[in-house]
């Protein structure tokens, strides 16, 4: 009698748990609100990237075309596949020392995983992921980029 | 030729093709022509059909996944399937090597012509009907079950593991759910009192059987859904082209417009069973009545009986699309397990309780 109740039983959950499923799916079918698909070039003037999208890395520069930068290179010694070069050069600071001051911050966007390393460990917190993303060219040359802009310099408030 | 055109009775047309046909040629030559203007509709309408299927699935898959589907050839992406087809079209058809050259060039002829064959037992509208047969049901499901012949030679004749073993799953699946359908028509045999199908749909001109038919009419329409999702090799029972496990199943080693006959086939099948269930237990091209002779039964009247039959036609695709795409797929031993432990006995059962309401005169 049992193995009867039981098939029974078997029958009743079975049929219930497709139901269940069902009325979800259904209701996914019926309310178009659910749609999460964004139709990308017809939106692009209100898209809204999320603020740990990783898109490039950037050097963020103040208003005086400052940057923070020291030219140290432990982004160049982490990245794992090279994609950063760091060019510095020596400089005289007001007080007559030779320091060293970044030249060029060479990034390679073609060769970048987007592994994060070098944001997370630079010391002075000069590299941030920008929120672009359309980086198609048509010369690969073009995604070698020169991250300090030209003529800035060092933030001095940071010492 | 006087062509009497009526969107509620076919026959009137049908009959004064005929005539005028006889009227100018003989008769031998008459049906001739005849014969190939039904090939030629049915050709189109496949095609027609088809593409709109294709279509369809895509969209409601897109919709229950909580995404948009096809929306960039055409408004709304309608033109994507005769893109896609047109590209079916230029594939290469790639020769294999050890295949068994005629097999494999003629299995997805085999499955086409089976859903073919079982589309002109169809009524679709009252007199529109490629054949009218006294044991329509019994062909339908002769011929339909012709198209896993189809699929065997496709897997055996590809000289591939994969195509062999989805074509070997199919096999099982097709014997086994075979008889779930046959069964599960059969309730509905003995309520109606006849096989042809005309006939059974002129049984339900007073309501639909799944209403007259009680409880037991209700457990044979759900039996005979998913039975007859399984026979067409639809999710959740698409073991034989799992493509997780199979790659592509029996039609791995086909490409372009062969490919393209089976994917046809699979969408035509579906829709023959779709039809088939309307036939049988929504009442075919009937129009929904309630009670005897009220205002709502003359509106449903006005509505012409093809817009009834395509309309709970579609309502039953979507439902099947909807199985497809809600349920995980089953496991061989489940799948046997469901349609031999479950699935046929309750159907032995419900056949005995319809054999009773019957004898007793105990439905409407």
């Amino acid at each position: 009698m049992k193995a009867v109740i039981d098939y029974f039983k078997d029958i009743f959950f079975g049929l219930k748990s497709l139901w269940a499923g069902m009325r979800i799916t259904g209701r996914y079918f019926v309310s178009p609100r659910s749609i999460v698909t964004q139709k990308y070039p017809e939106n692009r003037d209100q898209l809204q990237m999320f603020e740990r999208y990783k898109g490039e890395v950037i050097m963020p520069h103040d208003d005086n075309n400052q940057h923070r930068c020291t030219g140290c290179g432990i982004c160049q010694l982490n990245c794992p596949n090279g994609s950063i070069e760091i060019v510095t050069r020596k400089e005289l600071s007001p007080e007559g020392k030779e320091v060293r001051v970044i030249d060029q911050h060479i990034y390679h966007l073609d060769m970048c995983t987007f592994c994060g390393l070098c944001v997370k460990t630079c010391p002075s917190n000069a590299l941030i992921f920008g929120l672009d993303f359309e980086h198609a060219v048509f010369d690969r040359s073009k995604l070698i980029k020169i991250l300090n802009k030209p003529g800035s310099s060092l933030k001095k408030e940071l010492k | 030729m006087i062509m009497s055109f009526n969107i509620y009775d076919f026959s009137g047309l049908t009959r004064s093709i005929d005539n005028g046909l006889r009227e100018i040629m003989s008769p031998g030559w008459a049906i001739f022509i005849e014969l190939a203007i039904i090939g030629l509709v049915f050709l189109i309408f496949y095609a027609l059909l088809g593409l709109f299927l294709v279509y369809a699935e895509r969209k409601v898959c897109a919709l229950i996944q909580n995404r948009l589907g096809p929306n960039r050839v055409g408004p709304a992406g309608i033109l994507q399937t005769i893109a896609d087809l047109i590209k079916l079209l230029m594939k290469e058809l790639i020769p294999l090597k050890n295949a068994d050259k005629l097999l494999f060039n003629i299995a997805p002829f085999i499955v086409i012509i089976a859903s073919f064959m079982a589309i002109a037992a169809i009524p679709f509208a009252r007199g529109l009907h490629a054949i009218d047969f006294n044991i329509g049901i019994f062909y339908v499901i002769a011929v339909s079950s012709l198209g896993v012949v189809g699929i065997l030679l496709a897997g055996w004749s590809s000289n591939s593991k994969y195509s062999l073993i989805g074509a070997m799953r199919s096999g099982a699946q097709i014997i086994s759910y075979e008889l779930s359908v046959g069964l599960s028509l059969l309730t509905i045999i003995v309520f109606a009192g006849t096989m042809q199908l005309s006939g059974i749909v002129e049984s339900q001109a007073n309501g639909w059987w799944i209403f007259k038919g009680h409880i037991p009419a209700v457990v044979a329409f759900i039996i005979f859904l998913i039975a007859s999702t399984a026979e067409t090799n639809r999710g959740p029972f698409d073991l034989a082209e799992a493509e997780s496990e199979l790659t592509a199943g029996f039609h791995t080693e086909y490409s372009g417009i062969r490919f393209a006959f089976f994917f046809l086939a699979e969408f035509m099948n579906m829709f023959i069973v779709a039809s088939m269930a309307v036939t049988v237990f929504l009442g075919g091209w009937m129009p929904l009545h309630f009670g005897t002779d009220n205002a709502f039964n003359h509106i449903m009247d006005f509505i012409p009986p093809l817009v009834w039959f395509f309309g709970k036609t579609f309502v039953v695709i979507y439902l099947i699309m909807l199985f497809k795409w809600t349920f995980p797929r089953l496991r061989i031993d489940q799948l046997l397990t469901l349609e031999w432990k479950y699935l046929l006995p309750v159907n032995l059962v419900n056949i005995l309780v319809v054999a009773f309401l019957t004898l007793m005169e105990w439905h409407f």
